[in-house]
């Protein structure tokens, strides 16, 4: 593989950029695999690098049903962060940042990670009062957060709608360290990394089900590119995890619900880091190239639909005019759906599957970007280890029968309000 | 999206609130905890026809249980849910 350097920049671009070699090998299925990871997203990939770099375990196939990052890892709106407020859950999402932080030295591939900021909004006493404590949670697990007042933020983001009669900014809650990262490129780093080590990524190559052994257990997957056996295999397949789990006989505490995102036409630098509307469910940053990339809430019921209706369209842009009247000067150049696995604590589970040889990295909800890389650490300690890492021990399969849900919304069993 | 609602035809679908899978059935008392966590927790979550409940807050206010596909929200049946399960 090619290291990439200012170095080879300049011999390629002496020589008209026509000689790169390319960043992975589009791998033809083996007999038999250590693990088979399903789902050539962000995770998936994560986990088949750190499996071979930092477990050596190499004989490892990527299996995807597509092309690679064509799924949620690049419908999503690239916001990564690491305010948390549950101690279950800050400790992974830092660990995850962290990895954010050291990942393009890492992977020698520039994934364009941009810590400038993520700001979440407050607009009454209440809601000041929510995020001190939100704040103070993350101080002590170690975590930046900064409680910021009107003035601070008015001197940051001049262009919000203060004197708003209902929901006057009031101020907000700030982490430096948060901020957005380029989706695909963080995809293709994965998978250059993990191909180079000596991981098969296959692509068009969908499950269609489960090879079980005389005692049950998992011993591989049928697919559309024939059987393929492997000592473990490794589920990394959000909004699917449902029919996955179904092919081994499994019901799991999640639901499939669509979320969309959207993009407007692009224009001069605007918006300074990530802004979030703390009185409706918006949410804003823009990319690199000028687009204003925002989302909301979720459609609301059940689908498997990679697209959206309307009325939630609507009310995103509401929420936009709202925090900010000047986007509607703005045109909407695109907007997509992905299907979420939204999980009954709105928490994600990275645990043995009950039935042996299979393994669940899902329930991500719309939180699954963020978390790409720790994701992808945590999972694959599970699969090489068989023992869950510290960051992740809480996110069991079985806390929803023994009552140790991580309700960070304090929401209950309603995976659509998550 | 619209909904055929039985008591006042096709109507937008942000009329409805919608309140999810259908088919979980409260277990009777005395239950066991895991009967419970089944009800609670556990979901088929189909890509294809599922049951599922909307209320018509902004209508007529009838529950209505709707046999919707998720992968293209095809609706093959409407009908008021206090008239029981059986389509």
């Amino acid at each position: 593989m090619t290291h990439y350097s200012l170095f080879t920049l300049l011999r390629n671009a002496l020589t008209g950029h026509r000689h790169w070699d390319r960043a992975w090998r589009d791998a033809e299925p083996q007999e038999s695999y250590d693990v088979i990871i399903v789902g050539g997203g962000g995770h998936g990939l994560a986990t088949a690098y750190y499996l071979a770099k930092e477990h050596g375990i190499t004989n490892v196939a990527v299996l995807e049903k597509g092309w690679i990052g064509g799924g949620n890892a690049g419908r999503n709106t690239t916001i990564i962060r690491s305010n948390y407020g549950l101690p279950g859950n800050i400790p992974f999402y830092e660990w995850s940042m962290k990895l954010w932080e050291g990942m393009e030295q890492d992977l020698n591939y520039n994934t364009m990670v941009s810590q400038r900021g993520v700001l979440n909004l407050y607009h009454s006493d209440a809601q000041r009062d929510a995020y001190a404590r939100r704040g103070n949670m993350m101080r002590l697990h170690g975590v930046d957060a900064e409680l910021l007042g009107r003035d601070q933020v008015q001197a940051m983001a001049p262009f919000l709608d203060y004197e708003n009669a209902r929901f006057p900014i009031q101020g907000g809650l700030l982490q430096r360290r948060g901020g957005t990262a380029r989706h695909d490129a963080v995809v293709w780093g994965y998978a250059r990394g993990a191909s180079d080590r000596g991981v098969d990524i296959i692509q068009n190559c969908a499950v269609t089900g489960m090879l079980r052994g005389p005692d049950g257990s998992v011993t591989g997957v049928e697919t559309t590119r024939g059987p393929i056996r492997a000592k473990k295999v490794g589920l990394s397949v959000a909004g699917n995890s449902s029919r996955l789990a179904e092919m081994a006989g499994l019901r799991l505490p999640i639901e499939s619900h669509v979320l969309q995102a959207f993009v407007s036409e692009g224009l001069k630098p605007l918006i300074p880091g990530v802004i979030t509307f703390g009185a409706g469910h918006f949410y804003v940053s823009q990319s690199d190239k000028g687009g204003l990339v925002f989302g909301g809430d979720i459609d609301g019921y059940n689908s498997y639909a990679q697209r959206g209706n309307l009325p939630t369209v609507e009310d995103v842009c509401e929420g936009g005019m709202a925090l900010m009247p000047m986007i509607g000067r703005a045109r909407l150049l695109r907007s997509w759906g992905g299907i979420m696995d939204m999980s009954m604590d709105g928490s994600p589970i990275i645990d043995h599957a009950p039935v042996g040889g299979l393994y669940l990295n899902a329930g991500w909800c719309y939180g699954g970007f963020k978390a790409t890389p720790a994701a992808g650490w945590c999972f694959a300690h599970l699969l090489a280890t068989d023992q869950p890492h510290e960051t992740a021990a809480d996110f069991r399969l079985d806390r929803f029968a023994t009552g140790h849900v991580i309700d960070e919304k304090g929401q209950g069993a309603q995976p659509n309000l998550h | 999206m619209r909904i055929p609602c039985p008591y006042c035809g096709d109507r937008d679908s942000q009329e409805f609130v919608y309140r999810g899978d259908a088919s979980p059935v409260r277990p009777a008392d005395p239950a066991e905890e895991t009967e419970f966590f089944d009800y609670v927790y556990l979901r088929e979550n189909p890509a294809g026809p599922i049951d599922e409940l909307w209320y018509h807050a902004q209508g007529c206010r009838n529950w209505i249980t709707l046999t919707r596909d998720t992968r293209d929200h095809a609706i093959s049946a409407a009908r008021l849910t206090s008239e029981g399960k059986s389509a």
